[in-house]
């Protein structure tokens, strides 16, 4: 099938950007998009032109490199799925796709549709972690975890950290990131200890970052390519409630 | 060169105990004065960066991906395996080296394989602290469940992503280390070369993928955890970016490579499509628990899966392995499946592909009971081939997947070059000639939690901190070899896109160096690989400047290495004059097509010193001393 591409160009950080069109030939309904992508860009490399660049590794869904607004669609049309594993015959020969980077001020373009997404790392640094050194942990069975206790922190351990949450969100708002790391972790009887300071910090970390406020759309969970329910966003409220007169000494 | 494995002596149960006592530590005061580079943060090298910054050490970590928590690692999804014997079906410490050694077809080095069964035990315990949210029982206890090549129950697992959560585990432990300033990470990050001086490793030269920046780092170590090799076959189950440079660079620094030619083809992947492929997805190993794998009988078969009748139907592992049947190890159901599809009993459009039937299973515990144990994995399936694979049998194919060769280390990890550590499955040492399934989180974490931080100290306590700087001469000729090949790079304005070289390269190691290899094949590449490597540096053609993020150059200077990779790959392939594990040499078979080891003339560890572009590399022999079990055939009827 042919279909007409226009994809967001901006050559660094302080350029301005601008859509480009380009023509996409001969494609198999059985390419992945990113697969699509590379055909555009061979072609454009064997003709001496910059191809566009876009971040992928795993290429399976789990790395959470990928990060395309399609159609305005974080991760495009189909629901549980990430860029990289959308499939061309969800699209028809003759349609115009639009392919541009995540939008939002704390994401900013690195290049083309590259973002620059540390301000995630930072917000782990703050505190999304169990303080555990390497070495004299107990018997891994010493601690029982009921099999349903498990199950959610391993609901909420799932987020890939790829964005499409902030994408997604009209505020920009990284709510279920961040409450999907405080959820895994409160979960499991290890990560109790330091619950109140992790909540306390991780969000002091998102509000510097210049994430938005949540105001309820549910966004972030319809673009979730592993459908990370909004009820953990629930949970971090609840968490950060209680530590409310927590202070980090 | 004489090879030392510095394997101690002893009972082989006593060894790493009685080793690590002889080890000389750092002060607590003085560790501060050490700085370690690590390159790569995966499960091996997250693990050890963090290890290392919480006993004090001064650490700098580079990655090529845009966070630490997105190395390949994270694609890893059935399992990771630990003698816990929490089954009581008779798992030990023991067993699991035995298996492993015999999985290896006994061409990896037995004190290394037991130290790993031993550490396994202790790995569990670490991830379960750090909140990695295995599968439990209603109890609260840890669940296990089956994998290839063994007889008990002892793969822990996270749904069908356990290499993602116990990378999680690990980036967060790097992530706390990073917040406390002990650990600087440099993200986008490519290392182009390793600097040596005065035979020791002092540092490295790096890019910065998004300025173009060519920056030195000096160090008192270096330890490489940069992966494998596998996508020198352009396609396979590696994630893009996976690359041998540093590998390769520090080959090219005097660095010995170990038994390049042994890389894994897994026997469970989703068969290839197009041209235009970009990559291979592998469908996880656990499958083989309840799908049952199989050709129709007749060659050029034209009916639909379910039109074909049971009698006409060849289960051919359980027909050849009755004791193992659907779980043989992966090399011996690698080879079977490209047997019968050379046979012409291929299934799919391409005939390049074999049917994993889950009827049965389905029909004896239900739909519901197999959406609950593989449920996303047959979603995986259906997004990329659109099967449903609940109605028809998944089409499956082996693809590249793993690299058991390596970088040559010590019993240390430690290189020939001092001061030069390999972990993880950049190095050679723990699987032989073929790794069994959820074995390689346990190297990684192995090596990095629990072996490096304790060799390392070693080293440098006989070594000076901080004696060598950036402003050293050999840092500024590597950096300027650097700045000069991309520069020849980028001005070489060819015909041919990089891409088109790395998949007629792929293609050629795939004919001549995958499942099967012989002499004529491997010398007819042999004469093929220093072509196209003449061909890539006239014809190639890179575009952009190297000032600015330019994904074009980088995958460049990546299959420019691989076509020398290639090279060394072969001619070790052609050395090894034996069928083992995953090297296949059809000239030594049996006659039902079953390798034939020789342990006589190739009990060896081939390790390859470079000397020259188009001149052959030294080969040194590590010989391979069993002490403890006894090399047989493998059996798995």
């Amino acid at each position: 099938m042919n279909l007409t591409l226009y994809v967001w160009r901006q050559k660094d950080a302080k350029d301005k950007g601008y859509m480009e069109k380009f023509d996409a030939k001969d494609i198999s309904p059985d390419m992945s998009f990113l697969e699509m992508l590379d055909v555009v860009n061979e072609e454009l490399e064997s003709q001496g032109k910059d191809p566009i660049a876009f971040d992928s590794d795993c290429r399976e869904g789990i790395c959470g490199m990928c990060s395309l607004n399609i159609n305005g669609v974080a991760h495009g049309p189909e629901r549980a799925t990430a860029a990289c594993q959308l499939h061309m015959r969800h699209f028809k020969d003759g349609d115009t796709i639009y392919i541009e980077p995540w939008r939002a001020r704390a994401f900013p373009v690195v290049k083309d549709l590259i973002v620059d997404r540390s301000a995630f790392d930072r917000i782990i640094e703050a505190g999304g972690y169990i303080s555990v050194g390497t070495g004299g942990a107990p018997d891994a069975n010493a601690i029982p975890i009921s099999k349903d206790d498990a199950e959610t922190a391993f609901d909420a351990a799932a987020c890939i950290g790829c964005g499409a949450c902030v994408a997604a969100c009209k505020n920009a708002s990284a709510m279920l990131f961040v409450a999907a790391k405080v959820s895994h972790l409160v979960n499991l009887p290890q990560g109790k200890v330091e619950a109140k300071r992790r909540v306390v910090n991780m969000v002091a970390q998102m509000d510097k970052e210049g994430f938005g406020n949540c105001t309820n759309y549910y966004e972030c969970q319809a673009a979730c390519p592993k459908e990370i329910s909004v009820k953990f966003i629930a949970q971090m409220n609840r968490e950060y409630l209680r530590s409310l007169r927590y202070k980090d000494k | 060169m004489a090879l030392d494995s510095k394997v101690p002596s002893g009972p082989i149960s006593e060894k790493w105990d009685k080793y690590k006592f002889d080890l000389r530590v750092v002060s607590p005061a003085n560790k501060r004065k050490f700085h370690i580079i690590v390159v790569g943060t995966g499960l091996a090298g997250g693990s050890a960066a963090a290890s290392f910054a919480e006993l004090g050490y001064r650490v700098t970590a580079f990655c090529y991906q845009d966070s630490a928590r997105r190395a390949h690692s994270i694609g890893a999804q059935g399992g990771i395996n630990a003698s816990k014997n929490y089954q009581n079906d008779n798992d030990s410490v023991y067993r699991l080296f035995y298996d492993t050694i015999k999985g290896g077809d006994f061409r990896s080095r037995e004190a290394n394989t037991y130290r790993l069964a031993q550490l396994s035990e202790n790995i569990i315990d670490q991830c379960a602290a750090q909140g990695v949210p295995f599968a439990r029982e209603y109890g609260g206890k840890l669940a296990n469940r089956s994998f290839g090549g063994a007889l008990v129950s002892r793969t822990f697992y996270a749904r069908g992503a356990t290499g993602q959560q116990l990378l999680l585990g690990c980036y967060q432990a790097l992530s706390r280390q990073i917040a406390q300033g002990n650990v600087e990470l440099h993200v986008r990050t490519e290392m182009l070369e390793l600097v040596v001086v005065d035979g020791h490793a002092k540092g490295i030269v790096v890019r910065d993928m998004v300025t173009g920046e060519i920056r030195s780092y000096a160090a008192d170590a270096v330890v490489l955890a940069t992966g494998g090799y596998s996508n020198i076959f352009f396609l396979s189950t590696s994630a893009k970016g996976c690359n041998a440079t540093a590998m390769h660079r520090a080959y090219k620094k005097g660095a010995l490579l170990a038994n390049p030619c042994f890389t894994q083809i897994h026997p469970t992947c989703i068969p290839v499509h197009g041209d235009y492929q970009s990559k291979l997805t592998l469908m996880s190993e656990s499958l083989r628990n309840d799908g049952r794998i199989w050709v129709p009988k007749k060659k050029d078969e034209d009916r639909p899966p379910n039109e074909i009748p049971e009698d006409e139907r060849d289960y051919y592992l359980e027909r050849k392995y009755p004791s193992y049947g659907n779980l043989a190890p992966r090399d011996i159901s690698s080879r079977s499946a490209k047997e019968v599809c050379d046979e012409g009993r291929g299934v799919g459009e391409t005939g390049v592909g074999v049917y994993l039937d889950f009827s049965d299973a389905i029909e004896r515990l239900g739909e519901d009971t197999i959406r609950s144990r593989y449920g996303n994995l047959f979603q995986m399936y259906e997004k990329i081939t659109a099967e449903n694979p609940y109605e028809v049998p998944m089409r499956i194919y082996p693809a590249p997947h793993y690299t058991m060769g390596g970088l040559w280390v010590d019993y240390n990890l430690m290189s020939n070059l001092p001061g030069l550590f390999v972990i993880g499955e950049a190095n050679f040492s723990d699987h032989g000639a073929n790794r069994l399934g959820a074995s390689a989180l346990m190297q990684g974490l192995a090596d990095g939690y629990f072996v490096i931080p304790y060799t390392i100290g070693h080293y440098l306590a006989g070594t000076t901190p901080g004696k060598v700087r950036t402003d050293h001469e050999e840092f500024k000729k590597a950096e300027e070899d650097v700045k000069q090949r991309v520069h020849k790079l980028l001005s070489i304005d060819g015909n041919r896109t990089v891409d088109d070289f790395h998949r007629h390269l792929g293609r050629l190691m795939w004919e001549e160096c995958g499942m099967a290899r012989n002499e004529e094949g491997l010398k007819k590449a042999l004469e093929e690989i220093p072509k196209m490597r003449q061909e890539f540096w006239e014809n190639v053609k890179v575009v952009g400047e190297n000032e600015e993020l330019n994904q074009c150059l980088e995958r460049a200077g990546r299959v420019a290495d691989y076509l020398e990779f290639a090279e060394v790959m072969c001619i070790d392939a052609l050395d090894r004059d034996e069928s083992c594990g995953a090297h296949f040499r059809e000239e030594h078979q049996t006659e039902e097509g079953e390798a034939v080891r020789d342990d006589e003339n190739f009990a060896y560890v081939s390790a390859w010193e470079f000397t020259e572009i188009d001149k052959k590399p030294i080969l040194h022999k590590e010989p391979l001393e069993f002490e403890e079990v006894k090399p047989a055939t493998r059996s798995y009827k």
